[in-house]
């Protein structure tokens, strides 16, 4: 290192003596809660989205506070002397299905599985997306031209054709599913990283790197990865419902969770079987409505999110 | 007759950090046939209050008046006014591209203009269309009728543009840097055929700038605006001859173009204020060097006798402080590095026939941005690099610092040659040549801390870490006037200025032997511009660095550079030292480009002019 000393030019003082800023600066973290916290709708959704996951987690206390287990069978209790299910009452919140089990700590069970699911496979897929989004946009070329085809084929895969054969070969589990729908969905933010890391690459301040020896990882990891954190947030949220609604379809299809285990698409399927809906329509009703919210609440939040993150496209109030 | 007459103007605009009170009690008239100059630094509010005047600023609180042609515009409903803004108030804007509409034909929009407005047949129509075309200057306007935007270049553009503020004979014209986006030589072009069309239609013009050079060749009533301020107004060459406010005297004073040989430029102090907070006293008062006790308090308006009006507690002229040592930037004399002899110096950088093209995928073609450069930088000058945007000077910055491969011919940098070179030795020959850039908003990653930034060139090349090198970094900080306290912010927390700063400590860090400065001050405020230059040549002399500058500007270049090379096409079209250049151009664009970025004569100052009366500020409140 060489020995610095400082040439102090008055001028240069004097920018610094009126340099400090009067206004509060606020971290872009803080501004994005703030401006968060001035959209109720936001709110709600967050609100419902954090009572869902408390509700997944303490799932196996709902059970001990009703004392029915998910798996347990009240075939007295719960199943009219004709053996229809009871509607909801005191005793069973949400009612009882056609095996006389309790509708209520099911629903909780199911959430564990949908939430796990739902996380689990759009953090892995939104991985996959960056990783080769960000290889495909930075290097350009043939890479390029590679990687885009892969998306290209992936998403050109008939989905349940696919779903299927894979659940005959291989049987349904719930690695399986997660799998599926990460195969499935993470060619569209791989194809929004790449378009944004194509715009990046030209920014100076890549340039600036590049002369002063980055490596090509540096470059990505420490240069262009934290400008896109804000698609990443967004769209990683708005993966959450999808992967939801996937999982979902794969078990009402029965490719999904293996009954006896709870999931929200089995519960729909199991209402669906038989056509008992008719006598319960408590049985659709409720794993619907717990579905339909909470793809609500995600896309809702990830709207939220945008706006709040990405001041550009916020209107103005 | 006044055509607008603008009355104790305010504009308050609610943001999330609180309300801007971007233009604060602001009156001027425009006379019928005038031309109106309002000049000020980015920030200072002279967009703002036209757009605010002309209805364009949604959810400001406007309060004042405004008096066009007797009406007020603050106070009728939008329809009418979106009428007024149509048919006698045009507006001409910065980027003709943007303005324009990118699916039809420049003809089909400028007709379909002049018959929403008036009633007359398409054909009719198109005739006048034809004709204005002629008028502005566009050749060939038969043809170029139906041309779209993009057939045109920068300066045509805003040639169709002005036809088509024209095309409905409006009373006023509102130009909002007319002439930033473009060449000087177009530059000139362009305000010329302002000042034709402003005869020949007898139009009104207020023209938006922050470039007092500009204005001072075409207008003759000027307003010098400062953080929403009116500072001072008057006759444009009164104002140019004695400014009244000490800080017109200092925009005057730190633009290059006033530039004496061997002298360093007088920057103004400090920086412009935030506009959030209530504002007590003279807003200029920070940065002033007239400043007084009286300051604190609201300034009175005097009226000189010479037509200025100030805002000003200073009853005499403005102090001109005296301007500080020569520089001497020169370890080698220029006559042993011009005397083309060789063996005496040795070039750090050199380039030998450097061509570069690039393919154009659309044409199937390949375009030529360098043919055969052949240029020497010996160490401890700075050579100068001026051309018009297109013209391959971006290009040949980065083919020498090795960012781009050339397509043949080579760049020898200390010894290597860049094209045949290792990547280790590459990367070793970062600690020889780096870059400054242009844009000190693109440059730096927005999403990173300033202490990461300057210190990546450390971790990068595995120097230093932890404790050392964040020591090494604040260092560097304090080097180029930064507050090494403000380590833990982000780019966006600095101004301007700053951050230009931030890229300089960059390109210091590995100690380089040559910068490379691509357009380093282009995007700053004059009175900032003054500044960065002021610290690139104390660097410059402290160690001994070697500069190529690159700038479309050629009073900045003229400022800092021993050598100029003159750029046109891909080409090096002249090369001399900078006052043999500046006095004895050789090649026809030189002199053009010359002619075009010549200083305004400023007018002797006279006698200090009588002070005619003097009115006290209004007690107002201040919400």
């Amino acid at each position: 290192m060489i020995g610095f000393r400082t040439p102090r030019q008055a001028a240069v003082l004097a920018e610094q003596a009126s340099g400090d800023v009067v206004v509060v600066q606020r971290g872009s973290a803080s501004l994005t809660l703030r401006r968060l916290a001035q959209d109720p709708t936001s709110i709600v959704a967050a609100g419902f989205i954090i009572a869902l996951v408390m509700f997944a987690i303490f799932a196996p206390i709902v059970a001990q506070l009703t004392g029915h287990l998910p798996n347990q069978q009240f075939r007295t209790l719960g199943l009219s002397p004709a053996g229809i299910p009871v509607a909801p009452s005191a005793d069973f919140v949400f009612g009882t299905d056609h095996l006389g089990r309790d509708v209520m700590v099911r629903l909780a069970y199911g959430a564990r599985v949908s939430l796990l699911v739902g996380v689990l496979a759009s953090l892995l897929a939104a991985a996959i997306g960056i990783i080769i989004g960000t290889i495909a946009g930075y290097f350009g070329g043939r890479t390029d031209t590679i990687l885009s085809r892969i998306m290209d084929l992936a998403m050109s895969v008939p989905f349940l054709l696919c779903a299927i054969s894979l659940v005959s070969v291989l049987g349904p589990s719930l690695q399986l599913s997660t799998g599926v729908i990460v195969f499935f969905t993470w060619t569209p933010i791989g194809r929004v990283i790449r378009g944004q890391v194509l715009a990046l690459r030209q920014r100076e301040f890549v340039e600036a790197a590049r002369s002063l020896g980055s490596s090509h990882a540096s470059i990505m990891l420490r240069d262009i990865l934290p400008n896109l954190m804000v698609p990443i947030i967004i769209y990683t949220t708005l993966m959450i419902p999808a992967a939801i609604v996937f999982e979902a379809t794969l078990s009402f299809l029965g490719m999904g969770i293996v009954p006896p285990d709870a999931s929200w698409g089995g519960m729909l399927s199991e209402a669906a079987g038989n056509s008992i809906y008719l006598a319960a329509p408590w049985l659709v009703l409720i794993p619907g409505v717990a579905l339909l919210l909470t793809t609500l609440a995600f896309n809702l939040l990830g709207d939220g999110l945008r706006d709040a993150l990405d001041p550009q496209a916020a209107r103005k109030a | 007759m006044a055509v607008l007459e603008v009355k104790n103007l305010n504009v308050r605009i609610p943001t999330e950090d609180g309300v801007i009170h971007a233009v604060r009690d602001v009156s001027f008239t425009v006379e019928a046939g005038g031309f109106f100059g309002i000049v000020g630094e980015s920030g200072s509010g002279k967009s703002v209050l036209v757009q605010a005047i002309m209805g364009l600023v949604p959810n400001a609180t406007i309060t004042g008046e405004a008096l066009f042609n007797g009406r007020d515009l603050l106070a009728i409903k939008p329809d009418e006014l979106r009428k007024i803004r149509g048919a006698s108030v045009s507006m001409i804007f910065q980027d003709p591209l943007s303005s324009l509409h990118p699916q039809f034909t420049i003809g089909w929009q400028i007709t379909e203009q002049i018959r929403t407005h008036e009633k007359m047949s398409k054909a009719e129509a198109d005739a006048r269309t034809v004709e204005l075309l002629r008028k502005v200057g566009i050749p060939n306007p038969e043809e170029r009728f139906s041309a779209y935007p993009h057939q045109f270049s920068g300066g045509m553009r805003q040639r169709v543009m002005i036809a088509m503020a024209l095309s409905l004979n409006p009373a006023l014209i509102i130009a909002d840097e007319p002439t930033t986006a473009l060449d000087s030589t177009v530059q000139a072009q362009i305000l010329e055929l302002l000042r034709e069309m402003r005869n020949e239609f007898d139009a009104t013009v207020v023209m938006i700038t922050h470039d007092l050079g500009v204005l001072g060749k075409v207008a003759d009533t000027m307003m010098v605006m400062y953080a929403g301020n009116r500072l001072e107004i008057g006759p444009a060459s009164e104002l140019f001859a004695q400014p009244a406010h000490p800080y017109t005297a200092g925009l005057l004073r730190s633009s290059p173009s006033n530039y004496a040989p061997g002298s360093t430029l007088i920057p103004i102090a400090g920086r412009p204020p935030s506009l959030l907070g209530t504002q007590t006293g003279c807003i200029f008062a920070d940065r002033c060097p007239d400043v007084m006790a009286q300051c604190a308090t609201a300034p009175p308006l005097r009226h000189y006798a010479n037509g200025l009006k100030s805002s000003c507690w200073l009853t005499t002229a403005p102090t001109e402080p005296t301007p500080g040592p020569a520089p001497t930037h020169n370890t080698v004399p220029i006559s042993i590095i011009t005397a083309n002899t060789a063996e005496i110096a040795t070039p750090i950088v050199l380039t030998r026939d450097l061509r570069l093209s690039f393919r154009d995928r659309r044409k199937r073609t390949n375009v030529d941005v360098l043919n055969g450069i052949d240029l020497a930088l010996y160490r401890g000058e700075t050579l100068g690099l001026v051309g018009e945007s297109g013209c391959g000077k971006s290009t040949l910055a980065r083919a020498m610092a090795g960012l781009i491969p050339a397509t043949s011919g080579d760049v020898i940098v200390a010894g290597h040659k860049l094209a045949t070179i290792r990547k280790s030795d590459w990367r070793a020959l970062r600690t020889e040549i780096q870059v400054v850039f242009q844009d000190p908003y693109g440059a730096l990653n927005p999403r990173r801390r300033v202490g990461s930034i300057i210190g990546d060139p450390f971790r990068i090349h595995h120097i230093s870490s932890g404790e050392k090198r964040k020591k090494s970094v604040q260092q560097l900080m304090e080097l180029v006037g930064l507050n090494p306290e403000h380590y833990n912010r982000f780019p966006a927390q600095f101004s301007g200025g700053q951050r230009q700063r931030i890229g300089i400590a960059r390109a210091l860090a590995l100690n380089p032997a040559v910068i490379i400065c691509d357009e380093p001050v282009s995007a700053l405020d004059v009175s900032i511009q003054a500044q960065v230059l002021n610290l690139m040549s104390s660097l410059q002399r402290e160690f001994n660095l070697t500069y190529l500058f690159i700038s479309h500007d050629l009073a900045v270049v003229r400022h800092i550079c021993d050598r100029i090379a003159v750029m046109d096409q891909g080409r090096i079209v002249e090369l001399a030292d900078t006052e043999e250049l500046y006095t004895n151009p050789q090649h026809e664009f030189t002199r053009s480009l010359l002619e075009a970025s010549a200083p305004i004569a400023r007018p002797l100052a006279g006698e200090w002019p009588r002070l005619l009366s003097t009115e006290q500020p209004k007690q107002e409140l201040v919400s």
